[in-house]
Parts: structure tokens; C-alpha cells; sequence
């Protein structure tokens, strides 16, 4: 079933005990789709990413993940969560957690956790595809914002998933790393379906065909219709938007 | 030097040989354990854990001597409530809607508290701060094969599950995300460190076993990049820590228990120093 929707949600409601944080929430996203959640801080982007992949409940409602329970489903998703949560003194090097991505798995070497050679592969294949192979013997504490963030994402990759979540990918980057993270995203959203949360509605806007405003409720919008009206009801003030429309033209060319 | 080195061959004093094989021997999975505690930032619940062994070695001390149970030996009781207080704080650190730090630190003293009542209540005097501080003229070549069993058994599973270990300590959420049960290894992570604990407690005692899993692990992280790095510096720093404790304690009549913690925490002291300078310079 290849059109089957990866993520669907209807009528969720989750609280953390106190008053809802999301109220019947309901969107779908497809296969190959790319989309990305925006919203206030506490609006409960967050909240519904852990959601989508079981890590929370919903009190009421349904929850999807290829058509299944989340907790059935999650190892086909992989997750990049905000590298800032990270202990930047944690001894562990760029290789030591991107084959995190290869644990639980069934047999013998399941149980145990240990690496074998395909693991190692895989590894590396997933540090390629970022860029970081080079670097994959650095300790983890010694690299940049923007090169954690790709040592997070070869995780997710190392999982090899038919579905990509990324929570916050730009936060505390500069903008060179985020045109070279939405070429990134572009190039494997060919593959996987994608969704991201961002506070950076001009990053997303030339990567993503949807956006799902969560502000406790949600509604989704095609990204051509995102205006200062609707920002502005969503965040309640103004936002200021930033067009990178100067880094996707090469993409026409090739295309 | 030649004092102590010479006492290590003199029959005469077998308990210092002892207890420097048991000190040695414990720093090997205290070194692995410690590893894991400092890096998972559990410093709290494992002195928490430490200080509830009191319980238990109280109650086996007075059922030894009031119900003639001749193997309820101290060190029996001290890993059966070591293990019991771990789950019972990993499991509230887990689960409990209360504020976690405040539910540790209760554990911590009803532990503590349960252990005194029974050795107050014991018929024949046993002394708590053998328990509390250590005291090495209690170490025994039974004590030594004790700790080298136990020990190789905490250091296997230490590093047995090494990759599982490190995912869940560094990312839990992704560990569990990947199939791993994160839960269940951080309770494994916690009774391998009830069992570490009691492996030292003749040494250096309960209260003070803390600073072996935790300072050694320190020092060791002001220089390794990898987890398994900061493991073998922890073991050689620790071993470190026990025998020149013991080198020192034994010619000059100190209580060895707080000579080594004395120089484990002088080298955690030197080494964060150097570090600092090492990094602003």
C-alpha cells in the first residue's frame, strides 16, 4: 500500500495532567510528503511529535503511524530531536552515536547491542550522506551547532526510515547551515516523507508543500497561503519572514 | 613505602594484603559503574543507594545473632538491601508524580535509620562505623574472592551491554525509540550499582563509597573522549586512589577509608584545575 497515509491523526486531545495542551487535533500526512509544524513556544509542536512516535498517549483520539500503533511502527521512523538537550560534555564520538541508529535489532547481537560490520557501513553511509564522514572520529562535544545537528540527522538516517521527524533542526545555527540543511532535507524528502517543526517559517516555506500550525488546536495550510494575516493570527504579533528564495533556483536548472 | 610494601608480604598483617586486593579488585567495576553514574548524571540516587546498604547490614547482623542465621553474614544483607533500595529509587525515579528528589532523600535516611534501630537492638556490640567508614582489619580472603566474583559479574554486564548501556545514558528516549527498553536498562544500571557499592564497603564504608564511584570517574573525564576511555582511566585512578590510601594510612596509623577518598578527591581537585587551564590557556 503505497499511498496509505504514514502519519494520521484524528480527533487527539493530550494533556500533561493539567488543561489540554492539544484539542482534537486531526491532519494526515502522505508518503514522500514534506511538512513542517509551526507555532508559538508551548503550543504543543513538541507534544505532538512525541506523540506521532508513541513516546506519549493521547487521552483521547487516534493515532497512526503507517496505519499502525505508533509503538508497532516507530523503528521505520527516524527521529532527530533539538542537539541543544545534548550534555556538551558527554565523552561519546560522532560514530559512537550514529550507530545508535543500528540498536534493536532481533537475533543473538539484538540482545547483546553489539556492533557488527554492516552496522559500521551503515554508519558511515549515514555520515555521508551529510557530509561528516571526515569527522567521525571527532568527540561529539567538539563540533559546531550546525554539525551536530548533521550527526543527529546520520542517526536518523542510520535507521534507514521511510519517515524523517525533525524537532527544531535550525535552532542555534547560522544561515549558511540552514541553506545547506534545506538542500539536505530536499534531496532526502525524495526518499522519505519528512516533518519538521520550525520556528523559521522562511526555511520551510521553499521545502515544504504544507504547513500544520499547532497552537493547542491545529489547522493546516498550503504554504502558498501563508501571509502576514494568518502569521500574524497564529503568533499573535508579528513575525518577521526572511525569502531564501536566492538558494533554490540551481534546483530549477537541474530540474 | 618500603614500610607498607613489606607489611603487603608479612603474614602477620594478612588483612592490609587483603584489603588491598579487595580495593583493587572492587575499582575494577566501580570504575565501569562510576562511568556510567557521572555520565547519566546519577551521582544522587547512587549515594542514595549506598546509604540504604546500612539497613541491611544492620538486619543481618541482628538476625545473625538473635535467630542463629549464620549466613546472614553482613555482607549478605548489604547487597539484598543494596539491590532493593535501587529499585525501589529507580522506580520512583521512573514513576513517582512526587518531586523525585524529595522521595531519594527519604529513602536515603529510613534506610539509614532502619540499619541503626537493628544495630542498637543487636545483643552483642557491633560497632556501625566499621560499616559506615570502613575497616579493613574486617577484610578476609573469603571477603577477597566475594568481591573478585561479584566484581567480574557487575564489570560483565557493565560491559556486556556496553552499546545499550551508553545509548540509554547519552539519549533514552532515542534508545527506546530503536526497541531498546530504556527502563529496564537504567534499572540494570542502577543494581549494578547497588552491587559495586557493597564490594567496597569493607574498605572504605558505606558512607564514604561514594566518593570511589564518583571521583575517580570525574578525574577520568577531564581526559577521555569515549565512554569506554573514561572506564579504564576511572579503574587505574581508583586503583590508584586504594593503594596509595593504603600506603599511607598503614605507616602513619590514619583510618585508610578517608585517606583514599582524601586522595581521590586531591586528584579530582588537581585534574579539574588542570583542565581549566589546559582550556583557557
Amino acid at each position: 500500500m503505497p499511498t496509505e497515509a504514514v502519519i494520521s491523526l484524528r480527533e487527539v486531545t493530550f494533556s500533561y495532567g493539567g488543561p489540554p495542551v492539544l484539542e482534537d487535533v486531526g491532519f494526515s500526512v502522505g508518503p514522500r510528503e514534506a511538512v513542517c509544524m509551526v507555532g508559538p513556544n508551548g503550543g504543543g509542536k513538541t507534544t505532538l511529535v512525541k506523540l506521532v512516535l508513541g513516546l506519549l498517549n493521547p487521552q483521547r483520539g487516534e493515532i497512526r503511524l503507517f496505519g499502525e500503533s505508533p509503538r508497532r511502527q516507530r523503528r521505520r521512523a527516524g527521529y532527530v530531536p533539538q542537539h541543544i538537550q545534548y550534555d556538551p560534555r558527554f565523552p561519546v564520538s560522532v560514530m559512537d552515536i550514529v550507530l545508535m541508529g543500528r540498536l534493536g535489532q532481533g537475533g543473538i547481537r539484538g540482545l547483546t547491542g553489539w556492533y557488527g560490520r554492516d552496522d559500521r557501513r551503515a554508519a558511515i553511509d549515514a555520515l555521508e550522506q551529510v557530509g561528516m564522514e571526515p569527522l567521525r572520529r571527532r568527540p561529539f562535544s567538539a563540533l559546531s551547532g550546525g554539525q551536530r545537528q548533521r550527526v543527529l540527522i546520520a542517526r536518523a538516517l542510520c535507521c534507514r526510515p521511510e519517515l524523517l521527524l525533525l524537532d527544531e533542526p535550525t535552532a542555534n545555527v547560522d544561515t549558511a547551515v540552514e541553506c545547506r540543511l534545506a538542500e539536505l532535507l530536499a534531496e532526502l524528502n525524495r526518499r522519505m516523507a519528512i516533518v519538521m517543526v520550525s520556528h523559521d517559517l522562511g526555511f520551510v516555506s521553499g521545502l515544504v508543500e504544507r504547513v500544520i500550525c499547532v497552537n493547542r488546536r491545529v489547522a493546516v495550510h498550503p504554504t502558498s497561503d501563508l501571509t502576514g494575516k494568518t502569521i500574524h493570527e497564529l503568533y499573535g504579533g508579528e513575525v518577521r519572514m526572511v525569502r531564501h528564495d536566492e538558494h533554490t533556483p540551481h534546483e530549477h536548472a537541474d530540474g | 613505602m618500603v614500610d607498607f610494601l613489606e607489611a603487603l608480604n608479612d603474614p602477620a598483617v594478612a588483612f592490609l594484603r587483603y584489603a588491598l586486593l579487595a580495593g583493587l579488585l572492587a575499582s575494577v567495576s566501580l570504575g565501569v559503574v562510576g562511568s556510567y553514574v557521572v555520565v547519566r548524571r546519577i551521582t544522587y540516587l547512587a549515594a542514595a543507594i549506598a546509604h540504604c546498604v546500612l539497613g541491611g547490614v544492620g538486619a543481618a547482623v541482628y538476625l545473625q545473632q538473635t535467630q542463629q542465621w549464620a549466613w546472614c553474614n553482613p555482607m549478605f544483607g548489604a547487597t539484598a538491601a543494596a539491590l532493593l533500595a535501587a529499585l525501589v529509587i529507580g522506580l520512583v525515579s521512573l514513576y513517582a508524580r512526587e518531586r523525585e528528589d524529595t522521595v531519594i532523600g527519604a529513602v536515603w535516611v529510613v534506610g539509614m535509620s532502619i540499619g541503626l534501630l537493628f544495630f542498637y537492638k543487636t545483643p552483642r556490640f557491633v560497632d556501625p562505623m566499621s560499616y559506615l567508614f570502613g575497616n579493613i582489619l574486617l577484610v578476609s580472603a573469603r571477603d577477597v574472592w566475594m568481591v573478585a566474583a561479584m566484581g567480574a559479574a557487575v564489570a560483565a554486564f557493565g560491559l556486556g551491554f556496553y552499546n545499550k548501556l551508553l545509548a540509554v545514558c547519552f539519549d533514552e528516549e532515542f534508545a527506546a525509540l530503536r526497541g531498546v527498553r530504556a527502563r529496564l536498562y537504567y534499572l540494570l544500571l542502577l543494581c549494578l550499582t547497588a552491587v559495586a557499592v557493597v564490594l567496597m564497603v569493607r574498605v572504605v564504608g558505606i558512607v564514604l563509597v561514594i566518593a570511589l564511584v564518583t571521583l575517580p570517574a570525574a578525574v577520568a573525564g577531564h581526559f577521555a573522549q569515549r565512554l569506554w576511555q573514561m572506564m579504564i582511566l576511572a579503574v587505574l585512578c581508583s586503583m590508584a586512589c586504594v593503594f596509595a590510601g593504603l600506603a599511607i594510612s598503614y605507616p602513619t596509623d590514619l583510618r585508610p577509608g578517608p585517606t583514599i577518598v582524601l586522595i581521590a578527591g586531591a586528584a579530582y581537585l588537581l585534574t579539574a584545575i588542570l583542565a581549566r587551564l589546559r582550556t583557557t590557556v
